[in-house]
């Protein structure tokens, strides 16, 4: 059957428009670049935590005086986490040090709240297709581990 | 201008180079691959539908499916595809698809592309998450993979023999809306689709598709373990087509109803198994599907660096 070329409009514009994106999000990977070229004391900023509804704050951990927690969260982040925030928390490239006070000193529940919504337009995932009980485990083994000064992060629009 | 005509020399040193700089470029993504570290994600059991979870930024999913199919009045048949599967962004996946099928006591065949875009538009987890999802294919009416059952698709569409039904291409656009939901472990989702084929005179056609799923235990334990109750998520999904514009409902449309298990590997291996049931006689009495994918984390980047990106 042959194609009439008045109906393949559509998947043009579509090819169009995601040529488009991608060309928007060169440019702002471009202007990030430009951006990053000032100096600059840490990279990341911990702005989102800041941003947790306060009844989301204050819940507590359900796993706090589970032993096994720390050992299973650990799993959980080896596994989930530690391809973008470093085997140790320490960060990496894709994603922030878990180590600094900021995280450190948050509640349990700011750290399940980040953990469930993701920080999307800045490249974290949404992780609540883990269960809710394995993202406090995650939670409880972040908390055991060594905090580390902050680097005076800036702040990021 | 004076155009100087290509001896056969020329021409075979310019087919060497093309072929050289293609063999290149794959060599250099199947490096990418290797180079990139397996990641283990938390893989659903679907193979129709689709919850709203992307793929993890700068990660690349490599997925095999199968579908062995029975089929009243032709052959039986096992279908088969390929997913490239790319996380651009955490709002945005794209993805890549090749199908193709063999017919017993008939032939084997690739039956065409597909390439989808799935878009998240909320920043957060929000009561119902909507992901939008656009993709073109071209295929031909060989195919058989039944990704998606929309419009009128019924049994029948695929008694022919190969030789009559890869004479018949389509280029469609689909458009998907992805609604899901995860709650107390439970993940829902419910994708109602629309589907144009872009030859002429084809009507819109509409298709749905839903499941539920969930970990056989919520809470991970403390050793690594291939068994652990954790790692397998079971559910079911169901799917079919609800009619066209011009005719839009359910007589003439085919609907399935099939069990799902995922088995979740801490390797990064995630391996599928879902037996779908027609649920009326229009639909294949059975669709026998399996699925074994990988993730690797890091490819974005890998490709970057090959690409002349700075470390």
């Amino acid at each position: 059957m042959k194609t009439n070329i008045a109906l393949l409009r559509p998947a043009m514009l579509l090819a169009l428009a995601i040529a488009a994106l991608i060309a928007l999000d060169f440019s702002f990977a471009l202007a990030q670049k430009v951006n990053s070229d000032a100096p600059k004391k840490d990279k990341w900023d911990y702005a989102a935590l800041a941003k947790v509804p306060e009844k989301a704050r204050a819940k507590h951990n359900p796993f706090e005086n589970d032993p096994d927690a720390p050992a299973a969260g650990g799993k959980l982040f080896e596994q989930h986490c530690a391809e973008c925030h470093g085997k140790n928390a320490e960060g990496g490239k894709k994603g922030p040090s878990l180590l600094r006070e900021q995280v450190q000193q948050a509640t349990p529940g700011t750290l399940v709240w980040i953990l469930t919504n993701g920080v999307v337009r800045r490249g974290m995932p949404v992780w609540s297709k883990l269960p809710e009980p394995e993202r406090w485990q995650l939670v409880r083994y972040l908390q055991t581990l060594q905090s580390t000064p902050t680097l005076h992060p800036e702040v990021r629009h | 201008m004076m155009v100087e005509k290509a001896t056969p020399q020329v021409k075979e040193s310019r087919r060497v180079r093309r072929r050289a700089r293609g063999g290149l470029i794959v060599c250099s993504f199947l490096l990418a691959a290797l180079s990139a570290l397996p990641a283990r994600a938390q893989e659903s059991p679907y193979i129709v539908t689709y919850d709203h979870y992307l793929e993890e930024p700068g990660n690349l999913e490599v997925e095999y499916f199968s579908t062995i199919g029975t089929q009243r009045g032709g052959n039986n048949f096992h279908a088969f595809w390929t997913e490239f599967e790319y996380g651009a962004k955490a709002w945005w996946t794209t993805e890549f698809y090749l199908d193709g099928q063999t017919t017993f006591h008939d032939s084997t065949l690739l039956t065409g592309f597909r390439w989808e875009n799935r878009f998240r538009p909320l920043k957060q987890e929000h009561f119902i998450n909507p992901v939008i999802y656009v993709e073109y294919e071209q295929i031909s009416e060989a195919d058989k993979i039944i990704k998606e059952v929309e419009g009128h698709d019924v049994e029948s569409d695929h008694a022919d023999p190969n030789s009559a039904l890869r004479r018949e291409h389509n280029h469609e656009l689909e458009f998907k809306l992805l609604l899901s939901k995860s709650f107390k472990g439970w993940n829902v989702a419910v994708n109602p689709l629309a589907t144009k084929n872009l030859s002429p005179n084809n009507p819109w056609e509409f298709g749905y598709a839903i499941g539920a799923s969930r970990p056989l235990a919520l809470k991970a334990s403390p050793n690594r373990c291939n068994l652990c109750r954790e790692n397998f998520i079971a559910g079911f999904e169901m799917y079919g087509g609800l009619g066209d514009a011009a005719s839009f409902g359910l007589h003439d449309t085919s609907h399935y109803l099939a069990p799902a298990l995922a088995w979740n590997f801490p390797s990064g291996w995630t391996l599928r198994l879902s037996p779908g049931f027609g649920l009326n006689d229009n639909s294949h009495r059975l669709l026998l599907r399996w699925g074994v994918s990988r993730e690797f984390s890091g490819f974005g980047e890998m490709v970057g660096h090959l690409f002349g990106g700075r470390r």
